[in-house]
């Protein structure tokens, strides 16, 4: 009844508590969207496991029940609880060690490659060769080479992380329109000044792309690193639950990977749209 | 206008590129001398060879045979007293307009107080005060080609180069930018090189219309224009005008195509 009467008195005033409320429902909708299948994947996994004798899986409520006793403790008060931040950390150091390293060799070869001859066929053939070789393949070799420890993870995660960053660097920094070199030498710019003034920014949107599918390969390869027999890491929990066939803790490391993995990608989107405001399709 | 200095001049300019092992003359013996201040359009179909003679001009291209010179000097590669306006703009789409315009001061590292004025000065003249900080992909195309006739003024170019500038715009925004670029023109005494395939586009802007025609590309007549400005395009003189450049394009073009 009042907002009958509102809306008939101050027409103006009504329609904007409305239009606020259609942009309120506008932001709401795209996580509400986001939520359903993890709701419906979720409910499956309950069904299907809760209330099963020997289900080799264990319920939800179960891994809920064991991620807060990981996290916190407090709970079974084993070999396994309140240690989830050592864990969190451990992998997180790894993971942006063998990254950082990875953006650090890789960008620059990658410019390399991508603008003199010589560099491309000195590298070129070498790196595709070794492209397809799996990370894991590497493992027996990295613990004999770097010794059984995080040294082989971070080398490990770095691997993982080195091809998407050189790649798409490689393919960002040949493919710039000839018409800006055009342009730029033109207007004055000398062709050493142009690989700063015109490749490197016109290559941004490549690189960002090759720095977020790199981040997202060392978290994926995290775990194959921290098999080597280092005692900490989302990994190493993993494969000790795994010996230990406690499930619930292996899916509960998967979990904390899965978000950790998720959070870093947001924060390497936020700086790339910050960065990229100026592409019209920037990531 | 005949008391001028010749700012360029060609002399039998001829250009054969390679392609797939076969060479192709894009252009053959070309001459020509440009005065300072002169507003030259080069008239023709596609494959005539202007926008090869503009990129001669231009330093993207060296010539096969004879000489590219300016000011009596050989044109050896882009310079900034040669400024190019491209069809498809050739903005950097990092850069603000604001940016864009000052891209030619900063690459010849003017001080930044000098490129701020240029730039103010410049967004002003191409009316974009209030797009100054916008990105390219934000812009209409007469304001992005607004915006790439403002940069290689900031860059204090003699010469301005124009490859069919206005090709890729509707008729409305296109009349409007030919206006602006003679008032430009007017007011700056630029020398301007434009080339053109629309008659009437070159009617109206310039001081002399060179016709050109293909296979190979070559200069074949050179006009002058001396119709009074502003150009009343429904005038007689503006229609006879158009109409002999209109025969004499058709009649080359009929020799290509026979």
């Amino acid at each position: 009844m009042t907002i009958a009467a509102d809306r008939t008195q101050t027409p103006p005033a009504a329609t904007v508590p409305r239009r606020h409320f259609a942009f309120e429902a506008g932001r709401l909708k795209q996580p509400a969207l986001a939520l359903i299948l993890p709701a419906l994947l979720l409910t499956w996994w309950h069904f299907a496991t809760s209330g099963q004798v020997y289900s080799l899986i264990p319920p939800p409520a179960q891994v809920g029940l064991a991620f807060y006793d990981l996290a916190v403790g407090g709970i079974r008060n084993d070999f396994f609880s309140g240690t989830l931040a050592t864990h969190v950390v451990a992998s997180v150091t790894r993971v942006y060690s063998g990254f950082f390293l990875a953006v650090i060799v890789a960008l620059p070869l990658a410019l390399m490659i991508g603008r003199i001859p010589a560099v491309r066929q000195m590298f070129d053939p070498l790196l595709q060769i070794l492209r397809p070789i799996p990370v894991t393949a590497w493992l027996p070799l990295a613990m004999i080479i770097f010794g059984i420890g995080p040294t082989s993870a971070i080398f490990l995660v770095f691997l993982g992380a080195f091809y998407p960053i050189l790649i798409n660097t490689v393919f960002g920094v040949r493919s710039v329109e000839p018409r800006l070199f055009e342009a730029a030498s033109m207007l004055g710019c000398s062709p050493s000044a142009q690989f700063a003034r015109v490749v490197l920014p016109a290559a941004l949107p490549a690189i960002f792309t090759g720095l977020r599918l790199g981040l997202g390969f060392s978290w994926m390869v995290i775990v194959i690193g921290e098999m080597t027999g280092v005692p900490t890491g989302l990994g190493a929990i993993i494969m000790e639950a795994r010996q230990l066939s406690r499930t619930e803790v292996v899916i509960c490391g998967m979990i904390a990977i899965g978000v950790a993995g998720f959070i870093s990608d947001r924060i390497i989107l936020l700086i790339g749209r910050k960065l990229l405001s100026w592409s019209p399709n920037h990531v | 206008m005949s008391d001028a200095p010749t700012i360029l001049s060609l002399r039998n300019v001829g250009k054969t590129f390679e392609v797939q092992g076969r060479r192709i003359e894009a252009l053959h013996d070309a001459s020509l001398d440009v005065k300072r201040g002169e507003f030259v359009c080069l008239l023709g179909a596609s494959g005539c060879g202007k926008s090869t003679l503009l990129r001669i001009v231009a330093g993207f291209e060296t010539a096969t045979t004879g000489e590219a010179l300016m000011w009596n000097r050989p044109i050896e590669g882009p310079d900034p007293s040669r400024g190019m306006v491209f069809q498809d703009y050739g903005l950097f789409p990092w850069l603000t307009v604001r940016d864009n315009i000052g891209f030619g001061p900063a690459s010849r590292r003017r001080p930044a107080r000098e490129i701020q004025e240029t730039t103010d000065h410049y967004i002003d003249l191409v009316g974009l005060g209030r797009f100054a900080d916008v990105y390219p992909h934000q812009l209409s195309g007469g304001m992005k080609q607004r915006v790439a006739i403002a940069r290689v003024l900031a860059n204090e170019a003699e010469m301005v180069l124009m490859d069919e500038p206005f090709g890729a715009l509707d008729a409305m925004t296109r009349e409007r930018l030919q206006d602006e670029l003679l008032g430009l023109w007017e007011r700056t005494k630029l020398t301007v090189l434009f080339v053109t395939h629309s008659i009437e586009e070159a009617v109206v802007l310039s001081n002399r219309v060179i016709v050109m025609s293909a296979g190979p590309g070559r200069i074949d007549s050179d006009l002058t224009v001396d119709l009074p400005r502003p150009r009343d395009v429904s005038g007689t003189d503006f229609n006879d005008l158009r109409r002999s450049l209109s025969s004499k394009l058709h009649s080359h073009h009929g020799k290509v195509a026979a």
